[in-house]
Parts: structure tokens; C-alpha cells; sequence
């Protein structure tokens, strides 16, 4: 880790006003050639989502579209991407965030454009994704934040009134919560060789309390459920740009499964977008072999369960063999088992037994 | 008991059931006669009518009014106005042709309510041309005719020509109030080549102003036909017919369509000597005859010169005038050919109205206003025949009416007898001969109204698109500019011109919407 990436930030937030900007160029040419101003941009529409085995992860088909303000009903989204175009280079503008939900209230009062609700409002913002071929966290709108990372991590600010300040992850027992400014922030230095994924609150918080930072020498990250585009682009920095491998640890079932699955490969919402997934990432359990093992308390599976064991035998991105026989296993144990399972061997058992030896140490 | 006595008595029949009833009938009688009375001499009606509130009187839920109405019809001749305005009295005339009246009483009936509600005089003014004669009088109930106060001839300087009557009566004004406008504008709508000018008792003007000069034909007096008839007019003939000689001649003197060959035919079907002589026949007879021409079938079919309809062209300007049909609305007007039930001639006109002043004015739905014989009919529409043919024997799908669709339907019909179905006379039985011609009318008129409504759906969805543009082409540019850090807005006027120019182009494909085809009636 260099000093030199202190501009990172900054150079990152001038492309992408100049982009902005351009698009703005763009479109009002076409309008002063008399021309009825048009987008051109990947088809999001379900059969140009393909997944692409290389890059393991979903990825775009080639299938273009051309949002068209000539066509009655593309004006409507077609204005609304130019006023979310505006609205997003502001916010990269004035070094300012925003949310989703913002998003969404800020049209309010916008007449004819305003959003009948957060889904129009998000999928405009997605295409403004697609079309600029970036992530919305780019130009600075989050969704509503919920998951946290702690860890020997030193980070350095980049949003407004904290410039250049440091902060080591560890300052805060609770975590620091992966926000806009964890975010945009450069990562300065770490100690730490891995970074320990869960699923849990409660689970990330006995990590914490365990020492587990130090004794695996890892990032805590904690996803509260799937985990955010914020939270798997962390993942994914760490693990490319900072060579840390990561480890992710769920519940033992299709849900927990597919958590991990999405760091890993990332999600069919996302195929427009690159450096979210970490194909790298390593899903250490819990496992249905585990629970055969450690012989953890179960619970039978519900037939949503089932279903959702199917749907992921037939997912193109679990035809590993790994996966296909860890979903074999639940299907044939009809079983699942929660991390909190291991509390049967008392509570310091996860970071002391369990974990050493997944990770092989 | 004389027949002024009669109706005193049974007031309710000849719709003085109430004081807010009474106020409303006794305009349409009033109004009407006028009406008659300048149809009789051609000349378009100026008619003037006020109702004033008796001054001096407390708060109450009935007062007494003073009712005024005043024409430039023919005038009645001094000598007769007694009569016409204080007697009650049955007609002997039996020719027939197409009238208003409803009861046959014309004012006397108004008359008699005030009179007995006030105990007022009536007065009444009336030249023929000449002098104006000017009496006070009431009626003597019990005797049947009229007591004169006062007499008074005046000069007539001005030459006017008309009847002015005034009666004080016991009404209820803010009762029927709605439904007396509604009665004027409605009466304005039939007879467009009426000037109509109402004074209300709180001094409102209301004016109807004539659309046109024209007159609709004068119906012709006809004999009556034999399949109308009944035991007292055959009673009633023999006693007025002074020439005929023997039954062959009777028939043909006394009815219409009715030869030498036709006469002998008949009357051997009911088996009645040719010869015999009308004064002897024996009311055994007389109900034979009767009879007999409800199953022969070789009568001519009724005349209609009996008739007058109102006619495509004055009936339209009647409605355009009162419901401001602009250009931009569809209205049809069909008058059908004469037709018959029971023996009496008829004639349905119809009128289908549609588009946005019909809609902003009655709002969504179909709107049916009736008339019969150029009387509009207003009460009791639920259980008239023209309800059952636009509502019940209509699919207004196949003209592609909706429920959020707004159409006027207006029907008139007119005979020598209308069908009413009570004796309040404000709705037509379902006769199924008036039933079918009804129904056929207002399919006839709604044809167009398919193509129409599609021809300005499709011209609205391409307001509506041109909107979208101009509602979001100014967006675009506002936000491109400030987005690409523009100084200058670009011009949109181009790409605006562009897409509106398409709309022409749109509407000439409009003449290919096809025609739907009239369903066959049953």
C-alpha cells in the first residue's frame, strides 16, 4: 500500500463529472441538429443477461437498445435519465451523497417526470448505470446502509470536511458501517492477510469480541443478509488490489448459500457492472458435510427450501462440483443448520475449533 | 254533474295534484295554447311568460302567484273567449289531426285551479287584428260557463295580434323550479322557431332565443281512420252526418281511405245492410261495426298529412341551439317514414348527440329527453317506451358507447293519438309497432356515432402524444443544458414542429373506419 492513492478519489470524481458532463453534450447536439436526442446502451431485458463462465459472473449480452426520446413511450424514462444524469453530477459536483430514497423524493414536484414510486426511480438510476457504464455508488447515491467491517485497516477520507483523515477499522468495536464514506475512502494500510465474510450480526459481533481480527489475522466484514453492491465492491478491492483472500461463512442452507454465491459471482441485477463479484472468494461454510461432522442441532427443511435447492442445481453459476454436491447434501439430508448451531459446544468454540481449522490453520 | 264540476272534483287527472305540480302544468297549458295559436297563423311564437309572488305575503311553504303569459298567436274573437277560457266543454269535431293539448282543456283547466285556490278573477287580453278585448271573469262550476266582471274594449294602436291571460294561483315555486326551466329549454329544443321569454318570481330572465324562422308544416285535418274507432264516435258520427243516406255512403263520407268498393266489402264482413240508413242502426249494429273493422284488413293505412313532424333540419337547429352542439360534436336527426298502431298514424323523429359539450354538460352516460307531439315530456322517464328502446333494445357497444361515454338521446314522436300508458300522460306505452319504429330511429340516428367517437379517440391520443412532447422535449433540453454547462437552452421548436406535423397524416386514414351495419330489427 503507497501514499500515491490519496488522489484515487479525487481523479475517480472528475472522469466522472466529465462523463456526466458529456452525456449532457450529447444530448444537447442531437437536439441542436434537430435530431430527437436518443441513448444507445445495453439491453437490460432478461434474455441479454447472460452468464459468462471466464469471468464467472453474469455479464451483458451484446443486444443493444436505443432509449429514444422520439418514441412515445421512452420520452418519460428518457427524461428522467436526463434530469437523473443532472441530478447525479450535482451530487459529484458538490462532493455531496445521496440515497435511492432521495433520489426518488427529489424528483417530487419535478412535473412529468416525477416517479411513481422507488421502483421506477431505481431502474432509472440502473440505466444510468448501464449507459455510463458505471456504478450508481460512483456518482455518489447509496441505498440504505446496513452492513459494517472491522479489521486492521487504515482508511483515509475523501468526502468533504474529512479529507485526508485516517481512521483504523478497529477504533470501533461495533464496526464501522460500510457507508459512502468507507466507501469513497482510500485504503492506506493493513496488517491483516484475509478478510472473514458472515452473514450475522450476532455472529460478526463474537467475532469482534473473540479477538478473531487477531487471531486469524483478518477484515471483518459483516453483510447482514446479501450483501450490498457497496459491501461486495469492499470485498472485491480487498481482494484484488490488496491481494487479501477472502472467506465467507453462512448459515447452512439455499439462502446462506446463495450469499455467498453472489460475493463470489455476483447477481443478475448487476451484470452491467464489473469489479463487484470475487470470484476468488472462498465459501468455507457451513456445510452440509459440516453438519454431518460436527453433528450440529438441525432444523427440517420448509418446501420453500426445497424449491430454492432446485433452483440453484440448474443455476448456471453453481455447476462446480463443489456446489453441486453441497446442494446434493441438503437436499438429501432435508436438513439446515444456522451458524449459531456451534453455540451447542459453547459460545468461543466457532473461533477457537471451528475456524482454525476451515481455514486450515 | 257538468263537466266543470267533474274536473274540479278530479283536479289530480288533469295534473293540478298539488301546488308544485299545479305551477308547472299550469305554465305548459298556458304556453302551449300559445304556442298552437301562433302555429295556426304561421307566425314564429314570441311568447312571453312571468311569474310573480302576490305582494304582501308571510313566509309560507305555498304562495299565491300571478302568472302571465302573453303570445302574438291568432287571438281568440271577442265572442268566443268566454267560452274558450270559462267552460269546460267536449268537442264535436271529428276530424283529426296532430295537437298539443294534452287534455283537450287548454287554460280552462289553469283557470279553474286558480279560482278555486284564490278566488281570483282571470284576465284576459285578446285582439284578432282589430280591437283589444279585455275581460275579467270566472268560471260558474256548477252552471259550466263563464261569469263576466268586466268587458272593456280598448284601441289597438300598436296593431298587436295575440292573447295575454293572467291568473293568480296557489303554487309552489322553488318546487318545481328545475323542472319548469328544464320544461322551457326542452320546449326550446322542439320548437326552435320559438322566441321564449321567462321572468321568474325573483326577476330572473330566462331567454330562448329562436334559431330560425321557419316553420314546420301545418298538420292537414283528416277523417278518421276505421280501425280507430269506437262505439260513441260511431254514435256520434250517425248524429252529425246530415247527407249520407244509407250505411255504404256513411262509411265513405265519415272515413279516411274508405271507397265505394271498400265500403261494400266491409260492411258485408260485419253484416250490415248496405242500405240501411244510419239513424236506425240499433247499437247491437253499431258494436258490429266496431268489431268488425278490428279484423278487416282492406283499409288503406292511416294518412300522415295529419301529421307534422318537426323535420331533420329545424329539429337539429333545436338542439344545436340548446345544447350548444359545436362543430366538434356529432348529432344526427332521422325522421322515419309515417307508420301505425291501433289505426292512428305516427311519426318518430330521433336525434343522437355525442362529443366533449355533451360530455362537460351531462356528463358520462346516455341522457334521453322525450317529446311527444312537440310537448316535452319530463316525468316518469324510467317507464316510458323510449327508456326501453335506448336502454333495453339497443347494444350501444356495437356503436361503441361505454359506460363513461355521454350521448343525448332525443325522441319525438308524434300521432293523433300518442300511446300514453296513465292518465298523467307523461310516458308512452310500449305499443310494438311505436316500440320497433322508436328503437329503429335511434339506431338510425346513432349510426355515425362509432366512427365518430373513434375519429376523436384517435384524434386525442394524438393530442395527447403532441402533449407528451411538449411536456418533455423542454425537459430534456433544460436538463442537457445545464448538464453539458450550456449557457443557451437548444432549440426544441424544430423537433415540436416535426412531430405535430403527423397528425394530418393520422386523420386521413379516418374515412376508412368502416360503417357498422344497421342490426336487423325484430
Amino acid at each position: 500500500m503507497s501514499k500515491k492513492v490519496q488522489s484515487d478519489a479525487e481523479r475517480k470524481r472528475e472522469t466522472m463529472e466529465k462523463s456526466l458532463t458529456q452525456m449532457g453534450q450529447l444530448i444537447y447536439d442531437q437536439i441542436q441538429n434537430r435530431e430527437f436526442p436518443w441513448i444507445h446502451m445495453q439491453s437490460r431485458s432478461t434474455d441479454n443477461i447472460i452468464y459468462d463462465p471466464d469471468e464467472r459472473q453474469y455479464i451483458l449480452g451484446p443486444r443493444m437498445i436505443r432509449r429514444h426520446s422520439r418514441n412515445i413511450r421512452h420520452i418519460r424514462p428518457f427524461t428522467q435519465l436526463v434530469w437523473t444524469s443532472w441530478f447525479a453530477k450535482e451530487l459529484v459536483r458538490l462532493r455531496k451523497t445521496s440515497t435511492l430514497r432521495e433520489v426518488y423524493y427529489s424528483a417530487r414536484g419535478q412535473r412529468d417526470i416525477e416517479y411513481s414510486g422507488q421502483q421506477e426511480s431505481d431502474n432509472i438510476i440502473t440505466d444510468l448505470e448501464v449507459a455510463l457504464n458505471r456504478a450508481r455508488e460512483d456518482f455518489h447515491i447509496f441505498p440504505e446502509e446496513r452492513s459494517s467491517i472491522f479489521g486492521d485497516l487504515t482508511i483515509e477520507y475523501t468526502v468533504p470536511g474529512y479529507e485526508g483523515r485516517r481512521m483504523n477499522l478497529t477504533d470501533h468495536p461495533d464496526g464501522a458501517m460500510i457507508g459512502p464514506a468507507v466507501t469513497s475512502s482510500d485504503f492506506i494500510e493493513t496488517t491483516a492477510d484475509k478478510v472473514l465474510v458472515v452473514e450475522k450480526g450476532a455472529m460478526f459481533t463474537r467475532l469482534v469480541e473473540e479477538r478473531a481480527h487477531e487471531k486469524f489475522n483478518a477484515i471483518l466484514i459483516h453483510t447482514a443478509g446479501q450483501s450490498p453492491r457497496a459491501t461486495r465492491g469492499i470485498i472485491n478491492r480487498l481482494s484484488k488490489d490488496h491481494g487479501l483472500p477472502a472467506y465467507i461463512f453462512t448459515d447452512a442452507d439455499p439462502w446462506g448459500l446463495h450469499i455467498a454465491m453472489v460475493i463470489i459471482s455476483g447477481s443478475a441485477n448487476a451484470a452491467h457492472l464489473r469489479g463487484l463479484s470475487t470470484p476468488s472468494a472462498r465459501w468455507i461454510g457451513v456445510n452440509g458435510t459440516d453438519i454431518i461432522n460436527y453433528k450440529l442441532p438441525t432444523e427440517p427443511l420448509s418446501d420453500f427450501d426445497r424449491k430454492r435447492l432446485t433452483e440453484l442445481k440448474r443455476d448456471p453459476r453453481y455447476v462446480g462440483e463443489m456446489w453441486q454436491k453441497e446442494l446434493d447434501i441438503l437436499i438429501e439430508l432435508d436438513q439446515k443448520a444456522e451458524l449459531e448451531a456451534f453455540s451447542k459446544f459453547g459460545l468461543t468454540y466457532i473461533v477457537d475449533e471451528y475456524l482454525p481449522a476451515k481455514l486450515g490453520m | 254533474m257538468s263537466p266543470s264540476d267533474f274536473f274540479y272534483r278530479n283536479r289530480e287527472i288533469a295534473g293540478f295534484s298539488n301546488p308544485s305540480r299545479a305551477t308547472y302544468t299550469a305554465v305548459r297549458e298556458l304556453l302551449e295554447n300559445s304556442l298552437d295559436a301562433a302555429e295556426s297563423l304561421e307566425v314564429p311564437p314570441n311568447i312571453f311568460l312571468r311569474i310573480s309572488e302576490v305582494a304582501g305575503q308571510t313566509e309560507s311553504e305555498t304562495k299565491f302567484y300571478i302568472m302571465r303569459v302573453e303570445d302574438n298567436g291568432t287571438g281568440v274573437p271577442a265572442d268566443h273567449i268566454p267560452s274558450a277560457f270559462g267552460q269546460i266543454f267536449y268537442g264535436s269535431k271529428y276530424e283529426l289531426k296532430q295537437a298539443r293539448g294534452t287534455f283537450g282543456l287548454g287554460g280552462t283547466m289553469a283557470v279553474l285551479y286558480g279560482q278555486i285556490t284564490t278566488h281570483e278573477p282571470v284576465k284576459i287580453e285578446s285582439s284578432t287584428g282589430g280591437d283589444i278585448h279585455e275581460f275579467i271573469m270566472n268560471i260558474d262550476i256548477q252552471n259550466n260557463r263563464a261569469n263576466i266582471f268586466k268587458h272593456n274594449i280598448r284601441q289597438n294602436p300598436t296593431g298587436w295580434r295575440g292573447t295575454s291571460i293572467e291568473i293568480q294561483m296557489d303554487g309552489d315555486y322553488s318546487r318545481i323550479m328545475h323542472r319548469l326551466i328544464e320544461y322551457l329549454k326542452q320546449t326550446a329544443m322542439v320548437v326552435p322557431y320559438a322566441d321564449i321569454t321567462y321572468i321568474d318570481p325573483k326577476g330572473r330572465l330566462y331567454k330562448y332565443e329562436r334559431g330560425t324562422d321557419t316553420l314546420p308544416p301545418l298538420p292537414q285535418p283528416v277523417r278518421p281512420h276505421p280501425h280507430g274507432i269506437d262505439v260513441e264516435m260511431v254514435k256520434r258520427l250517425i248524429s252529425t252526418d246530415k247527407k249520407s243516406r244509407n250505411m255504404k255512403s256513411f262509411m265513405m263520407e265519415n272515413f279516411q281511405g274508405v271507397g265505394a268498393i271498400t265500403a261494400e266489402k266491409f260492411l258485408k264482413s260485419a253484416d250490415i245492410n248496405l242500405k240501411s240508413k244510419p239513424k236506425t242502426l240499433s247499437s247491437e249494429e253499431m258494436v258490429r261495426i266496431v268489431r268488425a273493422t278490428k279484423d278487416y284488413e282492406g283499409f288503406k293505412r292511416p294518412i300522415a298529412s295529419c301529421l307534422s313532424p318537426i323535420g331533420v333540419e329545424l329539429f337539429e337547429t333545436g338542439i344545436s341551439k340548446e345544447l350548444g352542439i359545436s362543430e366538434d360534436d356529432y348529432l344526427k336527426v332521422v325522421t322515419r317514414k309515417p307508420s301505425t298502431y291501433l289505426g292512428y298514424p305516427f311519426i318518430v323523429e330521433a336525434a343522437v348527440a355525442a362529443g366533449n359539450t355533451i360530455r362537460k354538460s351531462h356528463g358520462p352516460g346516455i341522457h334521453i329527453y322525450r317529446f311527444a307531439n312537440r310537448i316535452p315530456l319530463l316525468f316518469d322517464e324510467g317507464s316510458g317506451v323510449i327508456w326501453k328502446a335506448a336502454h333495453k333494445n339497443i347494444n350501444w357497444k356495437t356503436y361503441s358507447v361505454e359506460k363513461d361515454t355521454s350521448i343525448v338521446i332525443a325522441v319525438h314522436v308524434c300521432s293523433t293519438k300518442i300511446p300514453y300508458k296513465s292518465v298523467g300522460k307523461e310516458f308512452m306505452a310500449d305499443q310494438p309497432n311505436v316500440e320497433k319504429e322508436v328503437t329503429n330511429a335511434i339506431r338510425e340516428a346513432a349510426r355515425g356515432v362509432r366512427s365518430y367517437i373513434s375519429k376523436r379517440t384517435r384524434i386525442q391520443r394524438e393530442k395527447r402524444r403532441l402533449n407528451i412532447f411538449n411536456n418533455y422535449l423542454p425537459v430534456i433540453a433544460q436538463f442537457a443544458t445545464r448538464l453539458s454547462e450550456k449557457e443557451e437552452m437548444p432549440d426544441i421548436t424544430p423537433l415540436l414542429t416535426a412531430v405535430s406535423t403527423v397528425i394530418p397524416e393520422e386523420k386521413s386514414t379516418l374515412a376508412e373506419v368502416p360503417q357498422i351495419v344497421e342490426e336487423s330489427s325484430e
